[in-house]
């Protein structure tokens, strides 16, 4: 029974540990890749232009092009409210976006069907989109029946040129495939907005991306004089703070887990104090027929060693389970890491010893027919 | 004669308690020779119990000499006390003292284990010596499962197991009913025959008796040691009155 509870002291403490470090670690891993995916490349840029002090699409073409050796691709963002419809079906939901002929490289992202925004199109302000997968789908069925075909926004009829390879891997709803880009010069002139007001450049170099946007950013202050109009944000950068919050979140997880540890652990203390103390009266009969004062200290220590390592194994059996039970719930890759288990149990299992030993060792040094009286 | 087992010379255990010294074991000087069946008796608070402690090797007296079998108790540390014991006393107490987790034969064979003796010849000693009290076939019980004096005897058992120079009975009848009693002490009567010494501590007269010497402790002294015909005697005709002066 004693034995019992050491162990369930030990056994909770482990599974604990294991299942939150491991469930944290699965979900910041799985946080990261899909921010990853939202594209480390790109450099997005926001300004607002006034009428004394203002940048154009012309002037930031103009950057680019002076930059070419850090930046290959450049697409001003143009966000259009409205609905799109074709005949009698509309979707509201759809993200319409004013964009040039590099976005779609600046995405990374491939074609489906047709062909993608040529600069003729924004030259001429042509009544012309590509749209996404999902978008194809619901109004036209295909996309191949989609190309070619009218669609209105707001109204204005646009003629399909391409429709972009589906991105989301399950199509229950629209996704990053719910789109629909049109020449920038165009939506420009739909928002009656002359001015535009956010840009996204794709980078050579990843390693470089904090340089590149120091660049943008002394490029905006010539021009601005005064950070508060523009802000210039690497997706990269992003992702260096996300991990830097992970760590610190994981570092303070692991003071937690560290708890639970502790808790376990003055539980198993208190019941090896209290099995020492309650088996004096053996200690006393095993000293009287001899038993030299390490012998009494082995076997003590030895009990406590199989109670807690014992302990220590279920939990890391329980907690694997468990974690892997509660990832697969919710979807997550979660799998117990390696240092989660030996720390767990490396701690469990040392404070099992250590306290096992140090009353062991009182006891072992107790006067035989101390021990014997005691009851 | 027959050779000393035990010279006790000028024993004095005190105990400091607060501002009161207790001196429980006051001056004794006692020899026993190997072959000898003694009791040391006295009242509850003689001294006689700190002088089984300290022939049993179970705590060391604050001064004087202690020779048991020609080695010199009196200085030794924890550890080496622990081998003599084991090597050279076997102890029966009044409340038995068995494991209580471990069956028969496993709590006969503790002080072989301790001594380092092989498995086999342990199983052997231990089984040998449960058939010596007449409780091999039940070698596997639980000590709960016998009666009191059945426990006694595994006790004695354990105390034979390891052959030691000396048999320390402490109360060894304390705890048991008139006849089971008989049957412990003739047990120890009939070891005594075979050769062994026994030294047993008791309050009572009636038990001393049995033995062939008896020693007297009071206040920590020693106010008889003689034969017990003789300590007969003296009780019959109500002069132990007298011993306490």
């Amino acid at each position: 029974m004693r034995s019992f509870l050491t162990m369930l002291g030990i056994i909770i403490g482990v599974a604990s540990v294991i299942i939150l470090v491991s469930l944290v670690n699965a979900y910041m891993s799985y946080m990261t890749e899909s921010f990853a995916g939202m594209g480390t490349n790109q450099i997005t840029v926001s300004l607002t232009n006034l009428s004394s002090r203002s940048v154009s699409d012309e002037d930031m073409y103009g950057f680019y092009e002076e930059h070419t050796d850090d930046f290959n691709g450049l697409s001003p963002m143009v966000s259009v409210s409205g609905i799109v419809k074709h005949g009698s079906d509309s979707m509201s939901r759809t993200s319409i976006m004013g964009v040039s002929e590099e976005y779609l490289s600046i995405k990374g992202w491939e074609l489906e069907y047709g062909r993608g925004i040529q600069y003729a199109d924004l030259e001429a302000r042509q009544k012309v989109c590509v749209i996404g997968a999902w978008v194809a789908d619901e109004l036209y069925g295909s996309a191949q029946k989609a190309y070619g075909e009218t669609i209105k926004v707001n109204g204005n009829a646009f003629t399909i040129v391409g429709v972009v390879e589906q991105q989301d891997s399950d199509m229950d709803d629209g996704g990053s495939d719910d789109f629909l880009w049109m020449p920038y010069t165009r939506a420009v002139k739909m928002a009656r907005n002359a001015s535009i007001g956010s840009y996204v450049f794709s980078i050579t170099d990843l390693d470089r991306a904090s340089e590149d946007t120091d660049q943008i950013e002394s490029f905006l202050y010539e021009v601005f004089r005064d950070e508060d109009l523009y802000s210039v944000t690497a997706m990269s950068e992003m992702l260096d703070e996300l991990n830097s919050m992970i760590a610190m979140v994981s570092a303070g997880l692991g003071g937690i887990a560290g708890i639970s540890l502790l808790v376990a652990g003055v539980g198993v203390m208190n019941i090896m104090l209290v099995s020492v103390t309650e088996r004096t009266r053996e200690i006393g009969i095993r000293k009287a027929l001899g038993a030299r004062r390490g012998v009494i200290m082995q076997q003590f220590v030895i009990e406590a060693a199989v109670t807690s390592s014992l302990g220590g194994i279920i939990g890391i059996f329980l907690g694997s389970v468990a974690t892997s039970a509660v990832g697969a719930a919710a979807g997550l890759d979660a799998v117990p890491t390696f240092s989660a288990v030996a720390v767990s149990f490396g701690v469990s299992v040392g404070i099992g010893l250590l306290f096992g030993y140090m009353p062991a060792s009182r006891a072992a040094r107790l006067n035989p027919i101390d021990a014997l009286r005691s009851d | 004669m027959a050779e000393l087992l035990i010279q006790l010379r000028d024993i004095y255990k005190i105990y400091e308690m607060g501002d009161e010294t207790v001196r429980a074991n006051d001056g004794i000087s006692l020899d026993i020779k190997r072959g000898e069946f003694v009791a040391i008796v006295g009242k509850s608070g003689s001294g006689k119990s700190t002088l089984m402690n300290i022939i049993g090797a179970l705590d060391v007296p604050t001064s004087g000499s202690y020779l048991l079998g020609g080695e010199d108790v009196d200085q030794m540390s924890d550890d080496q006390l622990a081998d003599i014991r084991n090597r050279m006393i076997g102890f029966i107490f009044q409340q038995y003292n068995l494991l209580p987790k471990s069956n028969l034969l496993e709590n006969v064979e503790l002080p072989l284990l301790y001594g380092k003796m092989g498995r086999e010849e342990r199983r052997e000693r231990a089984m040998k010596s449960l058939e010596r009290v007449g409780l091999a076939e039940k070698w596997r019980s639980m000590p709960n499962q016998l009666s009191g004096g059945q426990q006694q005897r595994v006790s004695i058992a354990r105390a034979l197991a390891g052959s030691p120079s000396l048999i320390l009975a402490d109360e060894p009848t304390g705890a048991l009913d008139s006849r089971t009693s008989r049957d412990v002490l003739n047990f120890l009567k009939e070891l005594n025959n075979e050769g062994n010494t026994i030294v047993m501590i008791t309050h009572d007269n009636s038990i001393a008796l049995e033995a062939q010497h008896v020693v007297r402790i009071h206040d920590g002294k020693i106010n008889f040691n003689g034969d017990v015909k003789e300590y007969a005697a003296i009780i019959q005709t109500g002069n132990e009155k007298y011993l306490e002066q």
